[in-house]
């Protein structure tokens, strides 16, 4: 024991000198900063991949059959569970909105409010939850079984660029066919809709489609086709993102395809949100 | 390395000059992964039209190496000539040009699942070439010929998963050698193979390099494999070679590292002999 601390009283803490502010503040951007630049870095590779696979697009040489490889297995493959919920999607839609509307007997605004409801929000998306469930998690697979299986090294040493051959189609191939299945999820939904709505409530067809005629427009459909770009890119990107990078085995694949599965849909949702708002900024009748 | 810088001179002028016997050169190679130092200064020369074999444990950075070859990594350091040409510096068009020159037959084929065999085999001059379809099967099928494939039934139909290992190995050096390579690199080409596989493997490898006449570069640890096919070995270990010269050289070989995986291996009792020129 030292003499400085036999001669400290024993009820008294021994004296800490706090640390200096310099040290404080880098404490606290440590602490700020090190998530921030987990963030900042993973938003970067995002970036760095999708300016890649842009570049290539336009650089031979172009392979015309892969793009559309994915178009169908983006789109064909994707049209019965397509089919499927946007039938219950536009069902269900009618089902809350009459019982929401029954309150004020306003009934006969159903197939407006169906209408409305599908066009900016519930397709593209649902739309873009399904896609992302069903193709995004396969283009994860894929690429992440290739990745382990060595094949992307295979691409590279026959001088095939792996981001041009693999990313570059998935991506296009996903924002070319996202719009085209919101519409298909469209005219399902209120095909539902109107089943439900008819034939299950009794609602009057005229006023059904006088009301949805009245109330929604082209620009509607616009909005929710702009969505469903932007979610493609997000949601093929995330997934791409996802299995191109693997490192590890097998299990690696079924862990990078849950991530590419969460990013997608979690992007989708939170540009939505953006989305919505830069919308309502730069077309304010959008509402 | 030396100090005289006239001797500095002549020694690198000897190496960026093409090398009748050497196709491969390599000089001070560096490779580190975040805080992992996995090459510390590579040396190693590659004897033309021979099978030169890299031996080395797991985890001594051999898969790294071959990939440094390749150009598929950039070393931290160092220089790789390949005739004489430092590919270090080369930008990703000129690698493209260079890879020509090489065929990769990989651990596991690394065939493509969602291609058949004459597609996997053809990839190469599909995408590199404009050639008509008769020419490519041609091409296609005497090598499937040369490589014994050619009497399975079926074969040119098949996928990948539908082939045994053996089968796969030989599509995918099939695939490496469409394009007539000059140089062959084989990624572990025995691992996963039961012990008849392995000596069809090796075969193979040996008859490719006699029939093409290629510079075969083999990552191995198969010790039997190694002193069956093997013209030059050389022992990779904490990121260095350690051990470099003919099969029969290393074979005598008196560095215990060396020693201990021969005789691990079984191939000749505990002895001691003279040491391998580094």
């Amino acid at each position: 024991m030292t003499a400085a601390s036999q001669s400290a009283s024993p009820n008294q803490a021994p004296a800490v000198e706090p640390p200096p502010l310099r040290a404080r503040l880098t404490a606290i951007g440590d602490v700020i900063g090190a998530p921030l630049k987990v963030v900042l870095g993973y938003l970067g590779d995002h970036a760095t991949m999708l300016g890649q696979a842009a570049a290539w697009l336009f650089r031979p040489p172009f392979r015309l059959k892969l793009f559309l490889e994915q178009m169908e297995f983006v789109g064909v493959g994707s049209l019965p569970i397509i089919v499927l919920v946007g039938f219950f999607s536009g069902a269900v839609a009618a089902q809350q909105a009459i019982a929401a509307l029954e309150i004020f007997g306003q009934e006969r605004f159903v197939g407006a409010t169906v209408g409305l409801s599908l066009a900016q929000e519930l397709a593209p998306v649902f739309t873009a939850l399904m896609i992302t469930a069903r193709a995004g998690s396969g283009m994860a697979t894929e690429l992440g079984s290739m990745r382990i299986t060595e094949q992307i090294d295979a691409l590279t040493t026959f001088a095939v660029n792996p981001v041009q051959y693999l990313v570059t189609p998935r991506i296009v191939a996903t924002v070319l066919m996202m719009p085209i299945m919101t519409m298909v999820f469209n005219i399902v939904g209120l095909f539902g809709a109107y089943l439900y709505s008819i034939y299950l409530k009794d609602i009057d067809l005229g006023q059904f489609i006088e009301m949805y005629e009245y109330w929604t427009d082209p620009k509607d459909y616009i909005i929710g086709g702009v969505k469903a770009i932007v979610f493609g890119g997000a949601l093929a990107l995330a997934a791409c993102y996802q299995g191109f990078n693997i490192r590890g085995g097998a299990k690696e694949v079924g862990l990078a395809t849950t991530r590419a599965v969460v990013a997608g849909s979690v992007s989708v949702l939170v540009l939505d949100y953006f989305l919505i708002d830069a919308f309502h900024i730069l077309w304010p009748a959008a509402k | 390395m030396t100090n005289d810088p006239n001797q500095a001179d002549t020694a690198t002028a000897a190496l960026t000059a093409r090398d009748e016997r050497w196709q491969l050169r390599i000089r001070g190679l560096h490779k580190s992964f975040g805080g992992h130092h996995v090459l510390r200064g590579v040396d190693l020369d590659l004897e033309r039209g021979k099978t030169n074999i890299i031996i080395g444990g797991s985890g001594q950075g051999k898969s790294v190496l071959m990939k440094h070859l390749m150009g598929l990594l950039k070393p931290d350091s160092g220089h790789i000539w390949v005739d004489g040409q430092d590919i270090v510096p080369l930008g990703d068009v000129e690698m493209s040009h260079l890879r020509r020159k090489f065929g990769m037959v990989f651990q596991y084929a690394a065939l493509f699942d969602s291609m058949n065999v004459v597609e996997n085999i053809a990839f190469p001059l599909l995408e590199r070439y404009k050639m008509s379809r008769d020419e490519i099967m041609e091409r296609v099928r005497d090598l499937l010929g040369r490589l014994d494939l050619a009497g399975v039934s079926g074969i040119e139909q098949k996928f990948p998963a539908e082939l045994s290992g053996g089968q796969r190995k030989r599509v995918g050096l099939a695939r490496a050698l469409i394009d007539r390579p000059q140089i062959l690199l084989y990624d572990e080409p025995t691992t996963g193979l039961d012990p008849v596989a392995t000596k069809n493997v090796d075969e193979m490898i040996r008859r490719t390099a006699d029939d093409f006449g290629v510079t075969s570069v083999v990552i191995s640890h198969d010790m039997a494999s190694t002193f069956r096919i093997g013209d030059r070995v050389a022992m990779l270990h904490a990121g260095q070679i350690i051990a470099n010269g003919t099969a029969a050289e290393v074979l005598k070989s008196t560095r215990p590292e060396l020693r201990e995986f021969i005789e691990i291996s079984g191939l000749v009792p505990s002895s001691k002999g003279p040491e391998v020129r580094t």
